[in-house]
């Protein structure tokens, strides 16, 4: 009898999967810490333009969103083609902005208030005239600090 | 007590992998990752009777950008390229015209701005011009500022901007403070 008997047979050993679901958690929570929900269905076109001077939007809870763009195509029916703007869950018109600068500044604490930062979170290809048109509702509701939001990357000449 | 001394009986753990990657999965989805980040800017506050006697501004103290419905570019009279219009900025911003700025490194045109401080960069588009240009412009010019802040504190203290204090950050954004006017769209249409 040798020594070193060839072991034969057994094929692989099964590896233990004993430490697999301390993996997955470990994966689970990463993905449970950064996610974040959409707190909004998106009800217009959202193709975001491209800069490189970007700045990060800090404390979620201080910043309001207005989305413009052209209308989902299954919107395009009932409301038309033409870019519109979107509060929260509906379409708004540009009046209904006060407003709603005025709901989402009641919702922040009074010391912070003044941080409040609108995003505007407009589709690549809509004009600048309804821009302006909102711009000048939020000067109107002085909701002054405004954020235009981009995506990093290289102009597009 | 025969019943006590048993003991628990050991839960099968086998379908807690199963549980988390369900779990795992449902969060794979609906993360999206996508952080709010953009061009930050202050809009000036909306008084009609301000409206009526703006400051006296030189006219060589002011850099004048028009972008009309086609984006084209037109830049102190002259048409210009995207790709020109943050090296123009920069020339203009750092002109440094009556002597008084020590910082800066500009050709000190008589026909370009004073100091930085005075500098004013206006910018004014058409009701028809698109989002993306107008984004794209506004980068540039905010680059315009960051490069020369660079630039600076390069000069000064060897590193980036980024990588400064908080002081001399705030000594950066004063030697070149940032003044991007926007006046009221025009409606030329074309």
């Amino acid at each position: 009898m040798s020594k070193f008997k060839k072991k034969t047979g057994g094929g692989t050993p099964a590896i233990s999967t004993a430490s697999l679901p301390d993996i997955v958690f470990m994966l689970l929570f990463f993905f449970m810490v950064t996610t974040v929900m959409r707190e909004v269905t998106l009800l217009v076109d959202n193709t975001k333009p491209k800069a490189t001077e970007i700045k990060k939007l800090e404390r979620k809870s201080l910043v309001s969103y207005i989305y413009v763009g052209k209308p989902k195509d299954k919107y395009v029916p009932q409301i038309g083609a033409e870019p519109r703007i979107q509060l929260n869950d509906a379409f708004a018109r540009l009046s209904d902005i006060g407003q709603y600068v005025i709901t989402e500044r009641e919702a922040i604490n009074e010391a912070e208030r003044p941080l409040l930062t609108v995003s505007i979170k407009g589709d690549k290809k809509i004009k600048m005239g309804l821009v302006s048109d909102i711009k000048l509702e939020l000067r109107k509701a002085e909701a002054l600090k405004i954020n235009y939001s981009t995506l990093k990357g290289e102009v597009e000449d | 007590m025969p019943r006590s001394k048993r003991g628990i009986p050991e839960i099968n753990a086998g379908s807690m992998a199963d549980i988390a990657f369900l779990l795992l999965i449902f969060f794979l989805v609906t993360t999206t990752m996508d952080v709010d980040s953009g061009i930050s800017t202050k809009l000036p506050p909306f008084d009609p009777e301000k409206l009526e006697n703006p400051p006296p501004i030189k006219q060589k103290n002011i850099f004048t950008v028009l972008v009309n419905s086609n984006d084209d570019l037109l830049v102190e009279d002259n048409e210009m390229r995207l790709g020109n219009l943050r090296e123009a900025a920069k020339k203009f911003l750092d002109n440094n015209g009556d002597g008084s700025c020590n910082h800066c490194q500009g050709e000190s045109s008589p026909l370009s701005s004073d100091n930085p401080g005075k500098a004013i960069i206006s910018l004014q588009n058409d009701r028809g011009t698109s989002y993306n240009t107008y984004i794209s412009v506004q980068n540039e010019l905010v680059a315009a500022y960051n490069d020369l802040r660079d630039e600076l504190a390069n000069r000064k203290y060897g590193k980036l901007f980024k990588d400064c204090s908080e002081e001399e950050q705030k000594f950066l954004q004063d030697a070149y403070p940032q003044k991007i006017s926007e006046a009221e769209p025009l409606n030329l249409g074309g």
